[in-house]
């Protein structure tokens, strides 16, 4: 029995890690646009294919096939900040509605390139696990082991960027107050360009490191919104550290109902948890702003 | 409203449009009519989803509390043998009941929160369909649900449940913009527009717009009894997040800013759906860009297009002087019958 419970830890663990870039992703571009992007799991499936091309299909290098998942993503992310959410921006019901669109798109696009129910398995570059601290029964397979890595690094990566840095500051400064940033010269068409592209890149380096733990097809991405969507109104929207603190509530609940029932009593068990926070706190855990 | 449609004209131009509904079924192909009588289903559905829209929420689980309302039509018939008459109403009262509950929490939040709490309280009744298989059927639902009857005239069949469908579209549409135009109505629109100021004069803002969802519920689960009484096998799918996306499409793209608006929307694009029958994996494309673009160059849905190419026609015809048609305020939905004063 403890050995359940410390293995289920370790999977929550690691499965937190993602959340939380996938969910720090979607938040970020609250912050600076007020718009929630529906085809952020698709951004997500966009890396995973593209690990399945590089990867699986040409045989170059994971770690490759990783770079080009990011630089594909941030560039289709480029583009829909710039086509879409900017002539949207601050109308919160119209960018979403714009990103449900593109959602669309980009289903039927993968669709249309690979094609429907057939099952993309990517064989992991490095197989075999490791028994945690060498306990017998407790293991990791090395795959999972690249998610916390290299998910657990760039959320590191970014929170220094966002303390330290003066581009940093001003992106937070964003986020606080489009409005007062903008008066102190702050370009916000900028900051939004380079919020996208954190968070396209955040979902396309997710999506490529997971892509040969799931199964990659053109709606992989609907299970991880839904999930990402209950993360960022349970931490409150706007607050990255909300984000944060809520993915490791919930994966961590989340990760133990699935093993302990099974993953739909999960699911709905999640959105009742979810629904029970927001009557409590209508605004999130550390939401402060009620808006609408 | 235009000067130019009288109530005689309006009313002639129903009537021919009444006529002609009534005399397609024994024209057109039988896999037609089926489309048709989901249109007057979908139709009660969008309309009954912009009663909750005017009061400035998007309620993302209609389509479950239709679903509701389907679900429960088709067990009280199956376990206690009601008549389906009686369960269609118990059914729509059972949705508007479980709507009443949903919105103690649901109305705590705003805007967005509002837009995922419904969400999320829809996605879990939803899949609570597919995981108690004792109680709903589990993933492959409920299947022969009993036919509805008058007289000894079936309804399952398509000619007769098509007219079936229509009259009672004719009068949840009836109903329901009589509703809109009442007093109820107008205090829907002043929460939406005005709610700091409606709640001074004393409107219990909270109050209305439970209403609205309570009423819209009722319809949704009316619609979704029709459908569970047509389709006779209803099952979690039929209810899920792709249909909630469509109804949300429906309602933009024809515009919630007036009664008619998400009719054209939904009649238009279930259209567009026929036509594109053959290649039916791509039509969530359409789909998606017929969002983007409607939201980007049409804010206010498809009923706001004759206001836009009647300015667009004025300005082509006054080209040389743009700057005094530019002048005029922009988004003003009614073009006035006199021209604009020129400058000089």
């Amino acid at each position: 029995m403890l050995e359940l419970i410390l293995q289920t830890c370790v999977n929550a663990i690691i499965a937190t890690s993602f959340a939380a870039i996938f969910a720090v992703g979607l938040m970020l571009i609250f912050g600076v646009m007020q718009i929630i992007n529906f085809a952020h799991g698709e951004l997500y499936m966009a890396g995973a294919y593209t690990v399945w091309v590089v990867y699986a299909e040409n045989n170059l290098p994971f770690f490759v096939a990783v770079l080009a998942a990011a630089l594909v993503v941030i560039v289709i992310g480029l583009l829909m900040e710039v086509a879409l959410f900017r002539p949207l921006r601050g109308n919160m019901l119209g960018g979403l509605i714009v990103s449900i669109g593109m959602l669309f798109i980009l289903q039927v696009l993968a669709v249309h390139f690979f094609g429907e129910g057939l099952m993309k398995t990517i064989l992991s570059p490095y197989r075999g696990a490791w028994e945690v601290f060498g306990l017998r029964g407790i293991t990791v397979p090395y795959q999972r082991l690249i998610v916390l890595g290299v998910a657990s690094g760039l959320l590191a990566l970014f929170w220094v960027f966002l303390r330290r840095s003066r581009l940093g500051w001003a992106l937070r400064a964003c986020t606080q107050d489009p409005e007062a940033a903008a008066l102190q010269g702050i370009s916000i068409n900028k900051f939004a360009l380079i919020a996208m592209a954190i968070s396209a890149g955040l979902a396309g380096v997710g999506g490529a490191v997971m892509a040969p733990l799931v199964v990659v097809d053109p709606h992989m991405g609907s299970s991880v919104i839904i999930m990402a969507l209950i993360v960022v109104i349970v931490g409150g929207l706007g607050s990255l550290e909300g984000a944060v603190l809520a993915a490791i509530i919930y994966t961590f609940f989340h990760t133990f109902m699935t093993t302990f029932f099974d993953g739909v009593i999960a699911n709905i068990l999640g959105l009742v948890v979810m629904m029970l926070v927001l009557v409590i706190r209508p605004t999130g855990i550390m939401g402060t702003s009620e808006k609408s | 409203m235009k000067k130019a449609s009288s109530p005689w004209t309006k009313g002639l131009s129903l009537g021919a449009l009444l006529a002609a509904v009534c005399v397609l079924p024994f024209i057109v192909k039988p896999f037609q009519l089926e489309v048709l009588i989901f249109l007057f289903i979908n139709i009660v559905l969008v309309v009954s989803f912009r009663l909750i829209a005017i009061t400035g929420e998007f309620s993302l689980a209609h389509v479950v509390i239709m679903g509701t309302g389907a679900y429960a039509s088709a067990l009280l018939g199956k376990w206690f043998g009601l008549d389906p008459w009686l369960t269609m109403l118990f059914g729509s009262l059972t949705a508007a009941a479980i709507a009443y509950i949903l919105s103690f929490p649901l109305f705590r939040m705003k805007g967005f929160y509002f837009l995922i709490g419904s969400f999320a309280a829809g996605e879990a009744i939803r899949l609570s369909w597919g995981r108690f298989r004792g109680v709903f059927g589990g993933s492959k639902g409920i299947s022969a649900i009993p036919p509805l009857e008058i007289g000894n005239i079936n309804l399952g069949m398509p000619v007769p449940f098509y007219f079936f469908a229509l009259a009672w579209m004719v009068i949840c549409l009836v109903i329901m913009y009589r509703l809109e135009k009442s007093r109820l109505g107008l205090t829907l629109h002043a929460i939406h527009w005005q709610d700091l100021l409606a709640e001074s004069v004393g409107v219990n803002a909270r109050h209305y717009r439970v209403l609205a969802f309570v009423i819209a519920s009722f319809f949704a689960g009316f619609a979704g009894t029709m459908l569970a009484h047509y389709l006779s096998v209803i099952s979690p799918h039929e209810f899920g997040l792709g249909i909630m996306l469509s109804v949300l499409v429906w309602a933009i793209v024809g515009g919630v800013g007036t009664f008619a608006g998400p009719i054209i929307g939904v009649v238009l694009l279930s259209f567009v759906d026929e036509s594109i029958r053959a290649f039916d994996e791509y039509r969530p494309l359409v789909y998606g860009i017929v969002l983007i673009l409607t939201i980007l160059f049409l804010p206010e849905g498809l009923q706001g297009l004759p206001a836009r190419v009647t300015l667009f026609v004025r300005r082509f015809w006054r080209g040389g002087r743009r700057e005094t048609v530019e002048a005029r305020p922009t988004g003003a939905g009614v073009a006035s019958d006199r021209p604009p004063p020129s400058a000089s």
